[in-house]
């Protein structure tokens, strides 16, 4: 029910005479709209989350990365050296 | 997939598990507020990978389920009798209500639609200006953005044929009810990443405050529900009470600006009821007076008697985390998610379908 899950934006379009802007969202290989309304700042080649039909929240690169660091930062896990290899590819 | 695949990697869930195994030095029960990390949990077999001293207990976060018997009735007497285009999230539709589903009344010839959205329905509503359209609007404060602009949508568009029901329950007043309730032992929460993508976190301070239990914001995927467990063990083991966000690329700690604007542009706090549990104070949400027009229970004046719950349904006991489903004599026998007796046995997130599925408990 409250399933929501990450595309990226490929297109925006604006309807309403602007008031309203729609993005063509990419999960994989299905592209489906979303409303941008709940997310004025989102922009083309933004990573989003989507929950039926709207955009709900912006991915942030930065804090995606920490759920594979953080047993290495917690530093109980001895050496953890080859975590690269669990981070998202660019 | 980017942000999603990369957080179902074995060998770095199994270095989670051994991190937990390795901090847990006694039994703890951690509550998993929203029905999608049960459905998670449960069939990525994460339960059965978890040290003994864990116990996972499955909370009342599955909106269909806590979705009130009269509600149900309501949206299929609207469907029968009323004639409207009744539209709503395809779970619904199964739901038994006291004497048919959703499904059974479109068998029976009502015109019933499943739709991915809300915003879907409004168009229908523009398309259909002969027929009155209803969306059935469930959901937890995740939801609550779509379903309220729908409403908005249809407002700006100038259409008079769109209304919603509203079934709409918040997560920080069930986590109050249950650590109120005697019979729950609750150690520490997984609160809903999805929720709090849209209220933010700042709700849960008093909670941790009140009763001393740590509460993680957690998000879905194998990967965050073990990083979720790990650290609210480690905050049981070293005797802290905090709120933590392991959802941090998704939740900010004020939430979603935008969508509480829209929220509440719509909808006020009001009492609710949830199925199988009792009337929680300020725990929903109930369309304004200016959108009265666009409230489906308002336009239809709909005067139905409430009718009882099946008395062999538990419910309210396995939403509570009290009993678990394969405790409930009905569970797998006579109802099944093919025949449901209880709303947890329909959608894909109650706890009932989601050890009837995965669990291996039950054959077939
Ligand atoms: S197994 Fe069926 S009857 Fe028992 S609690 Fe679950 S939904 Fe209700």
């Amino acid at each position: 029910m409250c399933l929501a899950i990450p595309g990226k934006i490929e297109s925006i379009e604006t309807r309403y005479n602007g008031a309203v802007r729609i993005a063509k969202v990419l999960f994989g290989s299905i592209s489906k709209e979303a409303s941008l309304e709940m997310l004025p700042e989102a922009e083309i080649g933004d990573y989003v989350l989507v929950h039926v039909g709207v955009a709900i929240s912006k991915v942030d690169e930065a804090e995606a990365q920490k759920t594979f660091k953080y047993l290495a930062e917690i530093g109980e896990l001895g050496d953890l050296t080859d975590v690269d290899e669990y981070l998202p590819e660019e | 997939m980017k942000y999603l695949s990369e957080y179902r990697d074995p060998e770095l869930a199994r270095q989670y598990l051994a991190e937990i195994k390795k901090t847990v030095t006694r039994p703890w029960s951690i509550m998993e507020v929203c029905g999608g990390q049960t459905h998670s949990l449960v069939k990525n077999g994460i339960i059965a990978m978890l040290p003994q001293e864990i116990t996972m207990i499955h909370g009342p976060g599955c909106p269909v389920c806590v979705t009130p018997l009269h509600l149900i009735d309501k949206a299929v007497h609207l469907a029968l009798e009323k004639g409207v285009v009744l539209c709503s999230f395809g779970d619904m539709l199964r739901v038994p209500g006291s004497e048919k589903s959703l499904l059974e009344a479109k068998a029976a010839g009502a015109d019933v639609r499943i739709l991915y959205s809300p915003l879907e329905a409004v168009n229908i509503a523009a398309e259909n200006p002969d027929k009155e359209v209803v969306f059935f609007a469930v959901g937890f404060e995740t939801t609550a953005p779509a379903n309220a602009l729908s409403v908005v949508d249809a407002a700006r568009r100038g259409l008079k044929n769109y209304s919603i029901l509203a079934s709409h329950v918040l997560v920080p007043p069930a986590i109050e009810a249950i650590m109120e309730d005697v019979d729950s032992h609750i150690d520490g929460f997984l609160a809903a990443g999805h929720v709090c993508t849209i209220m933010g976190t700042f709700e849960y301070y008093p909670l941790v405050e009140r009763f001393k239990v740590p509460i993680v914001v957690t998000g879905f995927e194998p990967l965050d529900i073990l990083q979720g467990i790990l650290m609210v063990v480690r905050q049981l083991e070293q005797g802290r009470a905090e709120v933590e966000n392991q959802y941090a690329r998704i939740v900010r700690e004020e939430g979603n600006p935008e969508a509480q604007k829209t929220i509440y542009e719509v909808f006020e706090v009001t009492d609710r009821l949830w199925r199988g549990m009792e009337i929680i104070p300020m725990s929903g949400y109930r369309v304004k007076d200016k959108y009265a027009a666009y409230d489906a229970t308002q336009k239809f004046r709909i005067n139905l008697v409430e009718a009882e719950e099946n008395p062999a349904c538990l419910a309210g006991e396995i939403m509570k985390g009290i009993k678990k489903p394969f405790e409930c004599p009905e569970f797998g026998k006579t109802c099944k998610p093919t025949n449901p007796l209880g709303a947890p046995m329909v959608s894909s997130e109650g706890a009932c379908a989601a050890y009837f599925h995965y669990s291996g408990l039950v054959e077939g």
